[in-house]
């Protein structure tokens, strides 16, 4: 069963990877959103996959049944989930407001920070 | 958005998403849910009131800045944390107190003071963001 | 508490540091004056070290120390025998003469503090490296000086010949300082100690090695840029950029010596093998004949010095690295010999400096009436550097006359060589010493006259002291140099020589030393003025070759930089993401960890829709050309990924992706109308093709990666402590919320500290937009 999970990861991750190599902001924060996912699930695979139990231990037991889900993945996605949205949400506006002081959406020409013409350090001491 | 109906339902299904916002917060300790999950349904709450009658009109019932509610979250999730300093254990070692409240025990704790501050936290920042995006629209 | 000797050891030798913290106080207080005060920090330390001559002359050592960093064997520890307390001595001695001329010489500069700081923090860490048990404190003592040169020479920062002098030095001697830290750590690893003290007993052991050479010429890089052996002297003639109190007590009397310091150090251990008798002999006998020449052709009475510190460092080198007991005796006693008439003739250069405005020998003359105390120290020291008796350069030269004269081939070379070399410097120090006192009055720019007292004083005692040693050199030797050259060589020795001449060959070759130097000093002019033309004919020096190195250093450096970042976002990224597809890809066939046939177990129903659905929206966001398309199928594939999670047991985690998949979508919304998403990609084909390789490398790595782990056997350890802890201890049923809450709390209190900041760095993007525009209105 992993092994169609896996599958499905590793195409969340090329997908992924194809839209942040767009020079187009937009496609590259879209591709950030399915790169979250694509770790996700290959976090919860890595932890094995297991149908339907959740981790949760039933009225008058101690300890988590054998047959429940692994608690541990979950928890690391929980927090990954709103850690990767928090990102997200700030490239989003990050790149709203480069759009609207470079006046383009195209990484190829958002040579803010290193310019093409950059002069050479000066000489001498 | 100046749909009649959207704007009719909107304060319904506001307060009804904010009420069981707080009872996932609550019950996350023993069934499914928690401050993370009760955070975003109560950011979704109010951001479906912001879309229908204004953000003005949220951030007026809120009373405080978003982002200072997310402060005192994280302030709430510091003293849980060191509430166990006075107690003389290692920091972030969980307290429980049991309270008789009417002739019903109610167990408090200071793992269900830091699940508190982390919605708080949640509602805080990431209301923020989408009420001040929703102000970016109307500009 | 009551302090022992180690402690009170301690304290002395890390008192200069205590005073580098106060100098610039005591300045603002006392003005110049506080020099007085300063200096007492240095006199208590050489007081104290001197207490150690007695146990020390009777073959004893001084230890003591306290552990650092224990498990690398790391301890501030001294070792004080013959040759560490005779340099800590002249450190300081010499340190307390500079501090007081050096009040004089700075009166009134606004910048007293700091020079005095920057002095006092080098003789702390020129004291430290001598006393240093541990290689390692040897090492970061040694960069230490190095830096705390570099301050002092670029004190006079606004000027770029002072900058450029800075640099150099730092570069050369710090540079070489990392060939030192890389022969010591071979060392290290040869003999398996990292204390001097324990080196010493296993010479054996470190010259058998077959490490022993490279180990070797790495310390010999180390000490030759130190103590400015040709070809590396470029950087000390260039630092008398510096205030001269700084050029006598750096540049000749001490932090040039810690190469020669290293080597007298290491012979013992190291010493005596063929290599390191033709290496060291060569070098310094190199660097002597150059320094000397070039010395006779200079017009600046500081540069002249200079190069004759360049020639007498070669003269040490070459001493050390002869090797027979006489040369390290000669080693010994020229090496004290010159700190006191060297330290003296700069003083004096200073004090002429600044009594008539110029350093130009050919713009000097007649002094000896207006500056009648200067010119009497300026005589003693230079007659002392000429090797006349009685004074104690004349005890150095027949001592290394005795040393070389021999009748073999190697020992006649080397003793024309220094007998050259000596006569050179015999008329360089007359040059010195001599011509600006003599003659007819030239005029200057001030109005000659004396030097104040406190710019006299350390000339002066350092000149006699030189008179005095010879005089009384068998207690002399007793106390200092015996003890001294012992230590060098390993074993007792001692030293006999005494200031009333013998004859013998040693006092003919010095008697030709003194004619052929004499000779030299009556054709001066002449001689300058061929060297002149000498030296253009030879072409650009190594000087120049610095300069040179350096601005093709940075060129490279540009166009290093203008490579590794040419400021395109793609095609960082897909550097980044191909180098991710080769270390996912790379270990699985190139080890043979390629996972085996993976067993496609057909999944339940929902499942595969699930599946089948999420890879929809995967495919819909690809091809997406317009906003709506994109946003529904974002929100298509979140779902979908929401669905699964709930089919595997994570009702928290399908919750909360459902949550944050509506907030995305929204935002996105938001923000969208906004961007827009082009119909076209803007990659031409070739682009595409390229980062579609990419990225199927990227997800085939990971689809490969997850196989191949999920292949191996599961271990549960983890999930089964929270399982089975979290409701005994925790108190609660939903186990994902207790590990959140809970058992990993501190990870979940960093993460809403980051939903916090980035809620503030978002509010405050949007709130800059939106002054910018009402600014722009």
């Amino acid at each position: 069963m992993e092994a169609w999970f896996s599958l499905l990861a590793g195409l969340f991750f090329a997908a992924a990877v194809y839209l942040i190599l767009s020079k187009h902001l937009i496609r590259t924060l879209i591709g950030i959103v399915l790169l979250g996912n694509a770790v996700n699930l290959t976090l919860l695979v890595a932890g094995r996959l297991t149908r339907e139990v959740p981790p949760i231990i039933a009225d008058g037991l101690d300890r988590l049944p054998g047959n429940a889900a692994n608690p541990l993945p979950q928890a690391l996605i929980l927090t990954a989930i709103v850690i990767s949205f928090s990102l997200f949400a700030f490239l989003l506006v990050l790149a709203y407001r480069a759009y609207r002081v470079l006046g383009t959406d195209d990484t190829d020409r958002m040579r803010f920070a290193e310019p093409v013409d950059e002069p050479a350090p000066p000489k001498g001491y | 958005m100046n749909s009649p109906i959207f704007r009719t339902v909107a304060p319904f299904l506001t307060s009804l998403m904010l009420l069981f916002s707080l009872f996932v917060l609550l019950r996350g300790h023993n069934a499914p849910g928690g401050g993370f999950i009760g955070g975003l349904v109560a950011v979704a709450a109010l951001a479906i009131h912001g879309a229908a009658w204004g953000v003005e009109t949220v951030r007026r019932a809120i009373v405080f800045h978003p982002l200072s509610i997310a402060a005192f979250g994280l302030f709430l999730s510091c003293i849980a944390g060191f509430a166990s300093a006075a107690a003389g254990v290692p920091f972030m070692t969980g307290l429980w107190v049991t309270v008789h409240v009417l002739g019903s025990a109610v167990a408090l704790s200071s793992v269900m003071l830091f699940d508190l501050g982390v919605y708080l936290v949640v509602v805080g920042a990431l209301l923020a963001i989408v009420l001040a995006l929703e102000e970016e629209e109307g500009v | 508490m009551i302090a022992g000797a180690a402690d009170l050891t301690f304290l002395a030798l890390s008192l200069p540091f205590v005073a580098a913290c106060l100098a610039p106080v005591l300045f603002r207080l006392f003005g110049h004056r506080a020099a007085w005060l300063l200096a007492l920090a240095p006199a208590v330390s050489f007081l104290h070290l001197a207490g150690f001559i007695a146990e020390v002359a009777r073959g004893e050592t001084v230890t003591g120390g306290y552990a650092w960093v224990p498990s690398y064997n790391l301890s501030f520890s001294w070792y004080i025998d013959g040759l560490a307390l005779v340099f800590g001595l002249l450190i300081t001695g010499i340190g307390v003469l500079v501090v007081l001329y050096a009040g004089g010489y700075l009166k009134g500069h606004p910048q007293q503090g700091r020079f005095f700081s920057f002095l006092m923090m080098f003789m702390g860490a020129m004291l430290g490296l001598v006393v240093s048990d541990s290689f390692l404190m040897l090492f970061v003592f040694w960069e230490l000086t190095s830096i705390t040169s570099f301050l002092l020479i670029g004190f006079d920062h606004e000027r770029p010949a002072a900058r450029r002098a800075a640099l150099q030095a730092l570069l050369v001697t710090g540079g070489g300082g990392l060939f030192l830290l890389a022969g010591l750590l071979m060392i290290w690893n040869i003999a398996d100690v990292t204390q001097m003290s324990l080196l010493l007993s296993y010479g054996e052991v470190v010259k058998a090695s077959p490490y022993y050479l490279a180990a070797l010429l790495l310390v010999l890089v180390g000490a030759f840029t130190k103590s400015a052996q040709f070809p590396f002297h470029v950087w000390l003639p260039n630092a008398m950029e510096a205030p001269t109190p700084v050029s006598a007590y750096l540049h000749s009397a001490t932090m040039v010596k810690a190469g020669v310091y290293l080597l007298m150090r290491l012979y013992p251990a190291m010493g005596g093998t063929p290599v390191w008798e033709i290496l060291l002999p060569v070098f310094g006998g190199g660097t002597l004949l150059t320094g000397a020449l070039m010395a006779l052709r200079q017009t600046d009475l500081k540069l002249m010095l200079a190069y004759t510190t360049v020639a007498s460092l070669g003269l040490l080198v070459l001493l050390v690295g002869f090797g027979s007991p006489y040369a390290i005796e000669a080693a010994v006693l020229y090496l004290v010999g010159h700190s006191l008439f060297k330290g003296a003739l700069f003083m004096v250069a200073g004090a002429i400096d600044h009594g008539t405005g110029t350093r130009d020998l050919t713009r000097l003359g007649g002094l000896r009436r207006a500056m009648p105390v200067t010119f009497a120290a300026a005589l003693l020291a230079a007659l002392s550097m000429a090797g006349l008796p009685p004074f104690f350069g004349f005890l150095a030269k027949e001592e290394i006359y005795l040393a070389l004269a021999a009748g073999n081939l190697r020992s006649i070379l080397f003793t024309i060589v220094a007998v050259a070399g000596n006569a050179l410097m015999f008329a360089a120090a007359f040059a010195v010493a001599l011509k600006p006192f003599l003659g007819e009055s030239r005029q200057t720019l001030k109005h000659p006259h004396e030097a104040p007292a406190l710019m006299w004083i350390g000339p002066l005692v350092l000149a006699l002291a030189g008179l005095a040693a010879a005089l009384v050199s068998t207690a002399f030797h007793a106390a200092i140099s015996s003890p001294m050259a012992s230590a060098v060589r390993g074993e007792a020795t001692a030293i006999a020589v005494g200031p009333m001449p013998h004859v013998g060959l040693p006092l003919a070759l010095s008697a030709a030393t003194i004619l052929l130097g004499l000779a030299a000093y009556r054709l001066l002019d002449r001689l300058r003025d061929a060297l002149a033309r000498f030296f253009q004919a030879l072409g650009p020096g190594p000087d120049q070759g610095f300069d040179e190195v350096l601005e093709a250093l940075v060129a490279c450096a540009v166009k290093v930089t203008r490579f590794v970042q040419p400021g395109r976002l793609d095609i960082y990224l897909s550097v980044t993401f191909a180098a991710v597809a080769a270390v996912l890809l790379l270990p699985l066939f190139l080890w043979g960890e390629a996972p085996s046939e993976p067993a496609f177990a057909w999944p339940s129903l929902s499942e595969l829709a699930m599946l089948l659905i999420a890879v929809i929206g995967l495919a819909a966001v690809l091809v997406a050309v317009d906003r709506l398309t994109a946003i529904v199928a974002l929100g298509i594939q979140g779902f979908a990924v929401a669905v699964l999670f709930l089919l595997f047991g994570a009702p928290d985690l399908a919750f909360t992706q459902f949550m944050i998949e509506t907030l995305s979508v929204v935002i996105l919304a938001l923000v969208m109308t906004r961007l827009r998403l082009h119909a076209s990609d803007r990659r031409p084909a070739g682009q595409r093709l390229a980062d579609g390789a990419v990225a199927l490398g990227c997800g085939l790595g990971l689809t490969l990666l997850l196989l191949k782990a999920t292949e191996g056997v599961f271990d549960t350890a983890l999930g089964d402590f929270f399982g089975s802890y979290s409701k005994v201890i925790a108190h609660g049923a939903n186990v994902v919320n207790v590990i959140i809450v809970d058992f990993r709390g501190t990870d979940t209190l960093g993460e809403i500290a980051v939903v916090l900041a980035a809620g503030m760095a978002i509010l405050a993007l949007i709130r800059l937009g939106k002054t910018q525009k009402q600014s722009g209105k």
